[in-house]
């Protein structure tokens, strides 16, 4: 196995375009793979020093949060903080305080898991994510990268440079809540992640509504719009919500969970992130 | 195989060591280093006896390539004391009595370490979360959270 940490985003192409090429960020999952020998790379490339890669900026066009930012830096950076609380706690379960030292957002979307933490709240947010290959790059919605279990829509020499997240007009408010066994340190059985916006009266005009690990991919929830726009959340619209939850769930069933209780948490969890994303969305 | 040189400051002192590239620097500590203090509980992150700092990072040995390290300034278990004078801390562990065996030990003291610099005045809520990827099989917990809660509040008091 090689390795290699390229300076910049045309040399970490050239090197990932290789047979068996890896990319490399905080290695949470790369270096279990490794020593379990699910994967056998015949190259490591450690994209970390690739300018932007590591970095948070905050801009008129909104945010910009490098894909190989360490998730403990990201919890540190207080405007970030401000403005997606939501995307903020999603990534900040993942793991315990050493994996929160390497993990970053590139990591968990391209490992793609189902249950991915901070992917449904990233997606709920509006996110994009900058694609760097060999002719370029490339922004694509956070929903479109990842194809089923394992696999993500990255062409050979492609990575993730980082994610883009626009900035929340006033009234905004996000929210991400998973169901786990524990109370830390495993995986989830449901998350959800909502982001909705507020009017001067309160009624909602915008809402994104993101499921992870009730299907072989994220969902994103259609028909929110008929439920929401224009009032204020009341029992009627919540209950539509929670079966329009519960309908997207096609979840597997394992021992965190039968495909009852997991469509069920759904439901619940879809509930609970409204009423604190609207919760927050009308204090902002 | 070829090896890679790599050049690293680990407790303040610099270290050269050439690695192959599927070592991790875990393995280099103990293995190439003879740095023995952190120990390996599972190899794949989930346990936090390997827990060492990484520029001023809480990580996992077990999860960095040594290869990595290049440049890198790491601090392990073996800098805590000086000389053999201990630290607060790991006095403290022994005088409430929070380790038994002591495999987890050295990677819940870095790891604890971590949280007092950064947080003077930990709740226990607080510790038990920051702590929660070291797994001890002995002690069942309560008395390394008291240890590290007291040695908070007497370093406030001083
Ligand atoms: C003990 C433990 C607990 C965990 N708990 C959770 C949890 O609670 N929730 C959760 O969601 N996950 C969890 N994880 C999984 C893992 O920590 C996360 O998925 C993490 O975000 C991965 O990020 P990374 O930078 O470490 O990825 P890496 O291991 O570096 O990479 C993961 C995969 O993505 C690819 N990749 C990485 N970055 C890029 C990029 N920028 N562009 C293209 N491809 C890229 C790699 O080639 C690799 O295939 C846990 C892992 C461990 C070991
Ligand atoms: S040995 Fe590294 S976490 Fe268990
Ligand atoms: S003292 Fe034995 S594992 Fe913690």
């Amino acid at each position: 196995m090689d390795y290699v940490a390229p300076k910049t985003a045309m040399e970490a192409s050239e090197a990932l375009v290789q047979d068996g090429a890896f990319a490399l960020a905080g290695g949470t999952d790369l270096l279990v793979k490794l020593k379990t020998k699910f994967i056998s790379p015949n190259i490591v490339v450690d994209i970390k020093q690739v300018p932007k890669i590591t970095s948070i900026e905050e801009s008129m066009d909104g945010w910009w949060i490098g894909a190989a930012t360490p998730c403990a830096e990201i919890v540190e950076h207080e405007s970030l903080c401000q403005d997606w609380p939501g995307v903020v706690e999603a990534l900040s379960l993942i793991g315990s305080t050493q994996i929160q030292g390497r993990a970053t957002l590139g990591g968990n979307l391209c490992n793609a898991s189902p249950a991915a933490d901070s992917v449904p709240a990233l997606i709920a947010a509006n996110g994009t994510c900058v694609i760097s290959g060999q002719t370029g790059e490339r922004e694509e919605p956070i929903e479109n990268i990842v194809i089923s279990p394992g696999a993500t829509v990255l062409a050979k020499g492609e990575f993730i440079l980082g994610f883009k997240l626009p900035k929340p007009p006033s009234g905004s408010g996000d929210a991400y809540l998973r169901l786990i066994p524990r109370s830390e340190m495993d995986i989830a059985v449901v998350g959800v992640g909502t982001s909705v916006s507020v009017d001067k009266n309160k009624k909602i005009t915008s809402i994104r509504i993101s499921l992870g690990a009730i299907a072989p991919t994220q969902v994103i929830l259609d028909g929110l719009e008929d439920i929401f726009i224009g009032k204020e959340p009341d029992e009627d619209s919540i209950n539509k919500l929670v079966s329009l939850a519960e309908s997207a769930c096609r979840p597997i069933k394992d021992k965190r969970g039968t495909i009852e209780y997991r469509t069920k948490i759904a439901g619940v969890l879809a509930k609970r992130t409204l009423n604190i994303a609207y919760e927050r969305a009308t204090n902002h | 195989m070829s090896k890679t040189h790599v050049s690293t400051q680990i407790n303040g002192d610099s270290y050269e060591f050439l690695c192959n590239t599927q070592q991790t620097l875990l393995d280099i500590l103990r293995h190439e280093l003879d740095l023995t203090g952190s120990k390996e509980g599972c190899s794949t992150g989930d346990c936090g006896a390997c827990s060492v700092m990484m520029e001023d990072r809480l990580v996992c040995a077990c999860l960095v390539l040594g290869v990595e390290a290049n440049g890198k300034e790491i601090e392990t278990i073996e800098g805590l004391s000086s000389g053999s004078s201990l630290d607060p801390l790991q006095q403290k562990f022994i005088d409430l009595a929070a380790l038994q065996c002591g495999i987890c030990t050295p990677g819940v003291l870095v790891a604890a370490k971590a949280l007092l610099a950064k947080n003077k005045n930990p709740s226990e809520e607080e510790v038990r979360f920051w702590l929660a990827g070291n797994l001890c099989r002995c002690t069942g917990y309560d008395k390394i959270v008291r240890a590290v809660l007291e040695i908070a509040a007497e370093a406030r008091n001083t």
